[in-house]
């Protein structure tokens, strides 16, 4: 309760929080005080060489100390030992579906109003499942079939069900902080209806849509403080005004090379904040994209094909676009990957040629980049959230099971205990929404809309 | 019966070579791993398996050389060949959905061994595929096993006629309402009246005189076929309750089940112990979600514990990515349970026995083709590679395709 308080009270913004960005109070102010030491692991903190025999130290949800076997502990800390254990930061999934999140509709290609936070359902075991998985933050959002879905959300995977619990950020309009999702390519393309039939045409509805946000970005400017001088007030432009003040991340879906070329002119015709997502021909325009400047989060795949725009797709692409300096991080796109086996597509794309530094660096503090939040996690460094996992083996083995995933301090998964390791390894009611309700209303409307 | 011998007779072998293998460890899947050993193929068969120092390798035959050496992978069942990569109506020849039941469509009449994704698996160190008619339909059709180095089917069909695929459940409702099969009763009661329709006709056959036998009816003959046990119904199914309605299905008709799936298997161990089934275990990764929801990562070590016979599949994908690889998925169960030996006996030697053709693959052993898979390191290992694919003696491929397409 205290937590959820605490969330809509617009809290002092510390000094890397940019001001239109309000901080959520993130911790329960209870047990968290008493610091907690780890002790004896190898730490792969990510910025820095990795450490053989280290200790991790955590307080009141950050991280205190992160050094070899001589670090001293604070009085009082509690003592875990994690001897032959390997710590890591806790993974940033860029890209993910969990929750079961909903966008958009079909009415039309373009809705930037439309937001991801109102459609989650926080008790799915999609949730569940990704904090198994070593996924501490998450980039929720709508899917791809619109030139536009709507704006995305990113949560800190915190105990919790609701979306004051899970939050990473509001904005100043009370939205949460998130980026907004787009697609080009044959996604969202579609032969009927309001949807562009072809791609320049996707292109040209784009355009069109972010002209008028130009001008109501003007309106707005040249208004000043005189209310009456306003344009109404339309959710639609306010957020594409967000995008075009750089205060949403365009996320980008895209896959053919010259679609992603298409997003790069787009991006630079408006100047809005962009991240390739997906970009199965990365390794065809790895260049170009260097020279843009532009990140991207990208998946691996154990095939490719599956669509004609991923015919081409290779694991190759991480180390492509690793040797010419792209920021690259990785996404599961939950569930086209599950959210459980995201540490293998580092480890497959080690086994196409990327370094083993910038893979795990893909995992965590490049998809903290991608979404902005770098300053909190991503790395295990003192004063960045207390987001790490405890693994049985290095990273990239198969054989390594993820033991333990804290956020923030607190422990949101254990193997060792039985409720949770069933979403670790599947089994009877492990993909049931801890709701059964909401899975037995599923099945209702299926068969009413069949 | 003649029949089948002369589909048996179209296909001969690709070109054989003699080569041998050198590896720091060889895996042969029939008996314990050799360091430092040797595997010599002279015109496409194995004819030594032993220590470096024990087999005298011919003047003349070239020697590769690498880390690990195991028997190339059998994939337990696909659709590759028929179900292409692009993912496009003129590449997809798994599923004819113009009726639920048609016995009689064949996996060689649809095969297409250009398409990209064989070559993409047999780079990964598949050799042998189990593929054909997909899930999805009450009886779609039948599977067939080749090699993956076959680009027509004129050469390296192992079996040309596998199994009958039939599919329980939610895959096999009719996608129009008002067609059947449209619940899980009319299911099973279609396939019960198809097979005393086949009874029938098999006793006609047998009772009637000379020029007064019943006209030839290709879909009965089949399913006669899988009366006769000549071929196995494999049969999808993910919920415990449809693995239980086929297990008395083939009680009824006293068929040769081979389960294909089971996402709840290990809710009914002892039921399929004691009906002797086989399982051709879903892709370890498959998605849980819908009839699969209950899937676990650890069903494989729980019928190796069982004492079930099993072993893994690429199975069918609709999306992407367009066939999985039994080499990962066998991997994720090694790491969830299964354990190296078992995995390595699953992928290898119990698919082939399974499809009933380990006098020639599964095991590196003299008189067996000679294929094999070799790796930088152990096969299961995520950063691992495979570094060689080796058919009949000859190098197929040589360095993964992960790193492009197939081509």
């Amino acid at each position: 309760m205290k937590r959820l308080l605490s969330a809509l009270v617009p809290a002092l913004a510390p000094a890397l929080i940019p001001t239109w960005m309000l901080a959520l109070a993130l911790l329960p102010l209870s047990a968290q005080d008493q610091p907690q030491a780890f002790v004896g692991a190898r730490i792969i903190p990510v910025e820095g060489p990795e450490i053989e025999n280290g200790v991790l130290v955590v307080q009141g949800g950050k991280i205190l100390a992160v050094g070899g076997a001589g670090t001293s502990l604070p009085a009082g800390a509690v003592r875990h030992d994690a001897k032959g254990k390997v710590i890591m930061p806790g993974l940033v999934d860029s890209h993910s579906h969990i929750g079961s999140p909903e966008g958009a509709d079909s009415s039309a290609p373009i809705q930037p109003e439309v937001r991801v936070s109102d459609s989650l359902n926080l008790r799915s075991a999609t949730v569940m499942k990704a904090r198994a998985g070593g996924i501490t933050s998450v980039n929720v959002m709508p899917g791809s079939g619109h030139l536009l879905s709507g704006q995305t959300m990113y949560l800190k995977l915190r105990e919790g069900h609701t979306l004051d619990a899970l939050a990473v950020g509001r904005l100043l309009n009370g939205s949460y902080l998130g980026g907004m999702k787009m697609a080009n390519g044959t996604n969202s393309r579609r032969a009927t209806g309001p949807f562009p039939g072809t791609r320049a045409k996707s292109a040209a509805l784009v355009r069109e849509q972010f002209v008028k946000a130009q001008e109501y970005q003007r309106k707005f400017k040249e208004a000043g403080n005189d209310p009456k001088k306003r344009p109404a007030r339309d959710l639609a432009m306010e957020a594409l005004v967000e995008v075009l003040e750089g205060k949403r991340v365009v996320h980008h879906h895209t896959h053919r090379h010259d679609d992603i070329l298409t997003v790069l002119r787009l991006s630079k015709e408006f100047g809005f904040k962009v991240v390739l997502h997906h970009v199965s021909d990365a390794w065809m325009v790895a260049d170009e994209i260097a020279q843009s400047g532009v990140g991207a989060s990208i998946i691996v795949i154990d095939s490719p094909g599956g669509k004609l725009e991923t015919k081409d797709l290779r694991m190759t692409n991480g180390a492509a676009l690793e040797k010419v300096g792209v920021l690259v991080g990785f996404h599961t796109d939950d569930p086209i990957t599950d959210s459980r086996w995201f540490l293998r597509e580092a480890a497959l794309a080690v086994r196409a040629g990327m370094s083993r530094q910038g893979a795990l660096a893909a995992m965590t503090l490049n998809g903290a980049k991608l979404l902005d939040l770098q300053d909190r996690i991503g790395s295990l460094k003192p004063g960045k959230d207390a987001d790490f996992i405890l693994l049985s083996a290095d990273p990239l083995s198969v054989y390594a099971h993820v033991e333990e995933t804290w956020v923030e301090g607190a422990r949101v998964f254990s193997r060792a205990d039985p409720k949770q390791r069933l979403y670790a390894v599947g089994g009877l009611g492990a993909s049931h929404d801890t709701d059964d309700l909401t899975h037995l209303m599923a099945l209702e409307a299926e068969e009413t809309y069949q | 019966m003649n029949r089948l011998l002369c589909l048996l007779t179209l296909s001969t072998a690709l070109p054989a070579q003699s080569l041998a293998v050198r590896a720091e460890t060889l895996y042969t899947a029939a008996g314990p791993a050799i360091t430092d050993g040797i595997v010599l193929i002279q015109d496409g068969r194995i004819t030594a398996v032993g220590r470096a120092a024990q087999v005298k390798v011919p003047t003349g035959v070239v020697v590769k050389r690498a880390k690990v050496a195991i028997p190339g992978l059998v994939d337990g069942r696909s659709t590759v060949g028929l179900s292409g990569l692009l993912n496009q109506p003129h590449d997809q020849d798994q599923l004819e959905s113009s009726a639920p039941i048609q016995p009689e469509l064949r996996a060689i009449d649809a095969y297409n061994g250009r398409d990209p994704l064989v070559a993409y698996l047999r780079s990964l160190g598949v050799t042998t595929v189990h593929t054909g008619h997909g899930p999805d339909a009450l009886i779609s059709g039948q599977t067939f096993v080749i090699k993956t180095d076959a680009t027509e089917v004129t050469h390296g069909v192992l079996k040309a006629q596998a199994m009958v695929a039939a599919t329980l459940g939610d895959g096999a409702r009719a996608k129009e309402a008002g067609k059947a099969p449209g619940t899980r009763g009319k299911q099973i009661a279609m396939l019960r009246a198809e097979l005393v329709g086949a009874q029938e006709y098999a006793r006609k056959l047998k009772e009637a005189e000379q020029g007064k036998e019943p006209g030839r009816d290709l879909r009965k003959e089949t399913l006669a076929q899988v009366l006769r046990k000549e071929l196995p119904l494999l049969a999808t199914a993910h919920r415990a309750q449809d693995i239980l309605s086929l297990l008395r299905l083939a009680k009824e008709f006293d068929l040769d089940l081979v389960l294909d799936g089971g996402s709840e298997a290990y809710l009914v161990l002892a039921e399929l112990k004691a009906a002797k089934v086989w399982v051709i275990l879903h892709p370890t990764m498959a998605r849980s979600y819908g009839e699969q929801e209950n899937l676990s990562l650890e069903t494989a070590a729980k019928l190796q514990a069982a004492g079930i016979p099993f072993t893994f599949q690429s199975g069918y994908e609709g999306y992407v990515p367009k066939t999985r690889v039994v080499l990962w998925e066998g991997a994720m169960a090694a790491a969830n349970g299964l354990g190296f030996d078992a995995t390595l006996q699953a992928l290898t030697l119990a698919p082939a026995q399974l499809l009933g053709i380990a006098n020639r693959v599964g095991s590196l052993e003299k008189g067996k083709d000679g294929d094999l898979a070799l790796f930088d390191g152990d096969p299961f290992e995520f950063t691992t590679h495979c570094v060689g694919t080796i058919i009949n003696g000859r190098l197929v491929s040589e360095g993964e395709e992960t790193r492009g397409s197939a081509r």
